[in-house]
């Protein structure tokens, strides 16, 4: 005989599940996380380089590299700064999952750390769906990437909390409608959090780890 | 693009119904999935046909069910669907907006086959 089963259940629920345990682990430690996503070479690690540079004085950061392949390069910028990167490598896969995430937590010195740092694989749609647990989604858009993203790839735009324009140094060369950009990201998720800045000059950098030192500080008490 | 792990994540959750439910054999899978959550179905399916094989699940047949991005202008309450891209209210052009509908993602149902008559 044949029937139907009621499901209901959201598609990725356990990979939810598994981002509820990194997020307790993390609590329990008071530890503030912060998933990074972008377009390939949109500047993630050297926005991570800046924000470690402006934030290292104040706080012990750790950071997560999530590369397709088994590369190391960006987990060995960050080691050189003296701060300890696990790389971690998706096999292929074009997202960071939740369960990737949790065993490279176990590789990191959690009991030294006040903030974690995750760098998403390089890709606007994949990350999106995939939560890690971390305690803010953060969006790098860069100047050359063109202004019409948000109206392309809205659901990355919708599950974000902080928006990063970088490589403003660029817009003198580059048709960049930032109207049009502001608006859509307007239209996705009102009243967003955004910084534009650049991580050649540096410029912007400093409000952002304000901000951040200020989350940081609201997350421990 | 991540419709791999998408389709494996809709086979684990749909053998779990299906062993709870004591199911003999999987036949129908009905998902809901917003226009919003860019989710290719023509690659799920091709997926699907290979890590189903051998399981309860092997010969399903996949059915989507595909929400519109439904709009709320906050400005006139005009209310509107958007077909791929996102346009600002087609009404007064109000950009201060409000999405209804269109995140869906969600695995609704499972028929399946049992060997016995249960109640
Ligand atoms: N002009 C300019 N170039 C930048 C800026 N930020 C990063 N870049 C350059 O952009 C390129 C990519 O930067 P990365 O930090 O490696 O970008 P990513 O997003 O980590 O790249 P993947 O990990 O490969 O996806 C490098 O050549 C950087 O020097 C900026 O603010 N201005
Ligand atoms: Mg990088
Ligand atoms: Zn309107």
């Amino acid at each position: 005989m044949s029937n139907r089963v009621t499901v209901v259940e959201n598609i990725l629920s356990a990979n939810d599940q598994v981002a509820h345990l990194n997020r307790k682990l993390l609590d329990d430690r008071k530890i503030f996380s912060i998933n990074l996503m972008a377009s390939p070479g949109a500047g993630k690690t050297s926005f991570i380089l800046q924000t470690i540079k402006a934030l290292s004085p104040s706080f012990r950061i750790g950071v997560l590299e999530g590369d397709t392949a088994p590369v190391t390069i960006d987990a060995d910028k960050v080691n050189a700064v003296g701060i300890p990167a696990v790389q971690i490598n998706t096999g292929g896969d074009c997202h960071l999952d939740a369960i990737m995430v949790s065993k490279g937590l176990e590789k990191l010195p959690l009991e030294q750390l006040d903030v974690v740092i995750i760098e998403n694989v390089g890709n606007l749609v994949c990350p999106a769906a995939f939560q890690l647990g971390t305690h803010i989604n953060v969006l790098i858009a860069s100047i050359p990437e063109g202004d019409d993203k948000p109206y392309k790839y809205p659901a990355i735009y919708r599950g974000i909390q902080v928006l990063i324009i970088n490589k403003t140094d660029l817009m003198p060369y580059v048709n960049f409608n930032m109207d049009y950009f502001r608006q859509g990201v307007e239209m996705l998720n009102p009243g967003l959090v955004t910084f534009p800045v650049s991580c050649k000059t540096g410029e912007g950098i400093e409000e952002w780890v304000q901000w951040l030192s200020a989350q940081i500080q609201t997350n421990r008490s | 693009m991540h419709e791999l792990s998408v389709t494996e994540h809709i086979l684990n959750l749909s053998l779990q119904y299906a062993e709870q439910h004591h199911a003999t054999r999987v036949t129908d899978i009905y998902l809901v999935i917003g226009r919003l959550s860019s989710i290719v179905d023509d690659s799920i399916q091709f997926y699907w046909d290979i890590i189903s094989q051998n399981t309860l699940c092997q010969g399903a047949v996949l059915h989507f069910e595909r929400i519109p991005a439904q709009l709320l202008c906050l400005d006139c309450e005009y209310t509107y669907e958007i077909p791929a891209d996102l346009t600002p209210c087609p009404s007064c052009s109000s950009t201060r907006i409000k999405v209804l509908q269109g995140e869906e993602f969600y695995l609704d149902s499972i028929a399946i086959e049992t060997a016995t008559e249960e109640k």
